[in-house]
């Protein structure tokens, strides 16, 4: 089976934008209809031309969801434990030419922080660092995850890229799912909003899936940064490498998000504006592709939005989320990768799920699933 | 009466827990149901805390649970997660799921096999969700499994019983209990599966999932029993009707 990088080689933004001109309501009618969708069917839907079908796309993608996934809705909540970063990226508050106070949260900090979160009720964590391997590497890694994991039933991390024997230490040590979004999957825009750092190499990030899926981790979260380019070509793309890797690493389980570029301190506007007609668009269309695929919603939404949007297709949400380190406890004020948006609690957005019908599901992992010697 | 291991179960309805809107809902469901084996999943219970919501919500007199290992990849992980289990749910039954696969969550036929015979070795009631393959659930009675679990559809699929002729053909030989487990999505399934031979079902996602569970949980308790009922009594086998001229048997006329 071909590379990646050779799939994505072969189409560039300006053959899918030809093929996106061509669709018709006739192309949605087709792919609304079908059991079965395949990644024609999912550009289709993602085209102006759905726009008219909105609510039957809904419709649909709530029924699937509720199907695969049950009245359940997965709560998790973002731990960021660094804000050093070596890598200019130009959307980013964590970006090296920011001038921010940087800070890394030290064991007592960290237990700190553990504390605030289960105080929450919370089960399920993602830890976040920018990447600054002398301080946040892959030791400084495993000693949190080690020190973290007696609290939590799962644990994910955002981080940089690592190479496989990295990944596989980690997963030894506990590691669930490692989220690694490509930002963009535009090539020459890519290199644009990520001049300096181990981060502007494209090709390593794009290739971080593989090699958790070679390391045989549970689950990988892709996606793209919506507001760097087109949204509909970037999650073409990022539709193609869900299939890619469905089909080569079967052991493994996907999420995709859908994060749209906010404000930060000293931050640029997105080039591209979606509107909130268009991320439910998108949302419907990645469930009706992919009926298993866990999608997430983060705290990056407004309140109004995510009243609505959790009943469409999403399987977990963020709550109460705090983006800077030492967010939950340690210190309150310091400066926030990005702004949030909804600020309610867990306890608010657990009444929220369960006015709506829904379960709010804390846990749903057991470490003693992952049994390693 | 059906009887796994030493226990006999009056109802033949063995229900799951995941996926119901609340656990107030989930309770009442189940009541309803009179379900005796009920489905928990280890990823899904709070085994460090005692006063586990989902737990509270099955203790039960009627109900015994059956702890699940869905999440495992192998059989390593399996026995590991269902001492684990055993310890925090006080039960020496488990549900071996290894599904391998995050997608249709296949079992693996391997993976069951090798866990089926540790887990039997070490004095589980060992109950394994597997593909409906009839020489498979031989191997399994042989090593100790106490029941097997053949699956109608993929889990949660709602698709009924895709695989009845291998169904049928377990049911026939097999010397354990037959549990059809997965893909039954509506109460005739169900049915059909107990008039078969089969002497029980397990639902999950089709009473969970129901526009109202509670009513759903009853109709599957008809449904299985009426299938039951059906099965005991025998029924007629389905006729052809003779045709009135015999122009083969025709020469047979003067005996």
């Amino acid at each position: 089976m071909n590379n990646f990088k050779s799939i994505l080689d072969n189409w560039t933004p300006e053959a899918i934008q030809r093929k996106l001109g061509g669709i018709s309501t006739l192309h949605v009618e087709k792919a609304l209809s079908k059991t079965n969708r395949n990644l024609d069917d999912f550009l289709a839907l993602i085209s102006p031309a759905a726009a008219p079908y909105l609510e039957i796309m809904a419709q649909k993608s709530r029924e699937l969801t509720l199907q695969r996934f049950g009245n359940n809705m997965q709560l998790f909540a973002p731990m960021y434990l660094s804000n050093e970063c070596q890598n200019i990226c130009t959307y980013c508050g964590f970006s090296l030419d920011n001038k921010v106070r940087r800070k890394t949260l030290t064991d007592a900090e960290i237990l700190k922080e553990v504390a605030a979160l289960k105080e929450m009720g919370f089960d399920h964590i993602l830890l976040v660092t920018g990447e600054a391997n002398k301080t946040v590497g892959v030791d400084y890694l495993e000693h949190a995850i080690k020190l973290i994991k007696p609290y939590f039933a799962n644990v994910s991390i955002e981080v940089q890229p690592l190479d496989q024997e990295e990944y596989e230490r980690l997963i030894r040590c506990g590691l669930h799912s490692v989220l690694v979004y490509q930002e963009t999957y535009y090539r020459d825009t890519y290199k644009t909003h990520h001049p300096k750092g181990k981060k502007s190499n494209f090709d390593y990030r794009l290739e971080t899936p593989d090699r958790l899926g070679r390391a045989e981790i549970h689950k990988v979260g892709i996606g793209c940064l919506i507001g760097l380019e087109d949204w509909r070509i970037d999650s073409y793309y990022t539709a193609m490498h869900l299939q890619y890797l469905k089909q080569k690493y079967w052991k493994t389980k996907y999420s995709i998000s859908f994060p749209r570029l906010r404000p930060f301190s000293g931050g640029q506007e997105p080039k591209v504006v979606m509107n909130d007609r268009e991320l439910v668009q998108l949302i419907c269309a990645y469930r009706l592709f992919d009926p298993d695929v866990e999608l997430s919603l983060s705290t990056r939404e407004t309140q109004h939005f995510r009243n609505h949007a959790i009943k469409l297709g999403i399987t977990s949400v963020s709550a109460g989320s705090k983006t800077n380190p030492g967010g939950y406890a340690v210190e309150k004020q310091s400066l926030e990768q990005f702004e949030i948006s909804d600020e309610r609690g867990p306890n608010e957005i657990s009444k929220l799920l369960v006015d709506n019908g829904y379960q709010p599901v804390w846990k749903d992992w057991d470490p003693a699933l992952q049994y390693a010697e | 009466m059906l009887t796994i291991a030493d226990k006999i179960f009056s109802s033949r309805l063995f229900t799951g827990t995941g996926k119901f809107p609340s656990y107030s809902l989930m309770k009442e469901a189940l009541e309803v149901s009179e379900s005796e084996l009920v489905t928990v999943a280890l990823r899904r219970v709070d085994i460090k805390n005692e006063q586990d919501h989902m737990l509270d919500h099955l203790a039960h007199e009627r109900i015994n649970i059956l702890p699940n290992t869905s999440g495992v990849r192998t059989a390593k992980e399996a026995v590991f997660a269902a001492q684990l289990a055993a310890e925090a749910m006080e039960t020496n039954w488990i549900k071996l799921e290894i599904h391998p696969d995050p997608r249709y969550l296949m079992p693996d036929p391997i993976e069951t096999l090798k866990a089926t015979e540790e887990l039997s070795k070490k004095g589980f009631v060992v109950l394994p969700y597997i593909h409906a393959d009839p020489v498979l659930c031989k191997r399994l009675e042989e090593v100790g499994a106490s029941a097997v679990m053949p699956l109608g559809s993929p889990i949660g699929s709602n698709n009924g019983l895709k695989t009845l002729d291998f169904l049928k053909i377990i049911i026939e030989q097999s010397a354990v209990p037959v549990i059809v487990d997965a893909g039954l999505g509506v109460p005739s399934h169900a049915a059909q599966a107990m008039e078969i031979g089969a002497d029980a079902v397990l639902v999950n996602t089709a009473i969970a999932v129901a526009g109202d569970p509670v009513g759903m949980a009853k109709a599957f308790k008809l449904a299985v029993e009426a299938g039951r009922l059906a099965y005991e009594c025998g029924p007629g086998a389905s006729t052809i009707k003779a045709n009135s001229s015999s122009p083969l048997t025709e020469f047979l006329s003067y005996e």
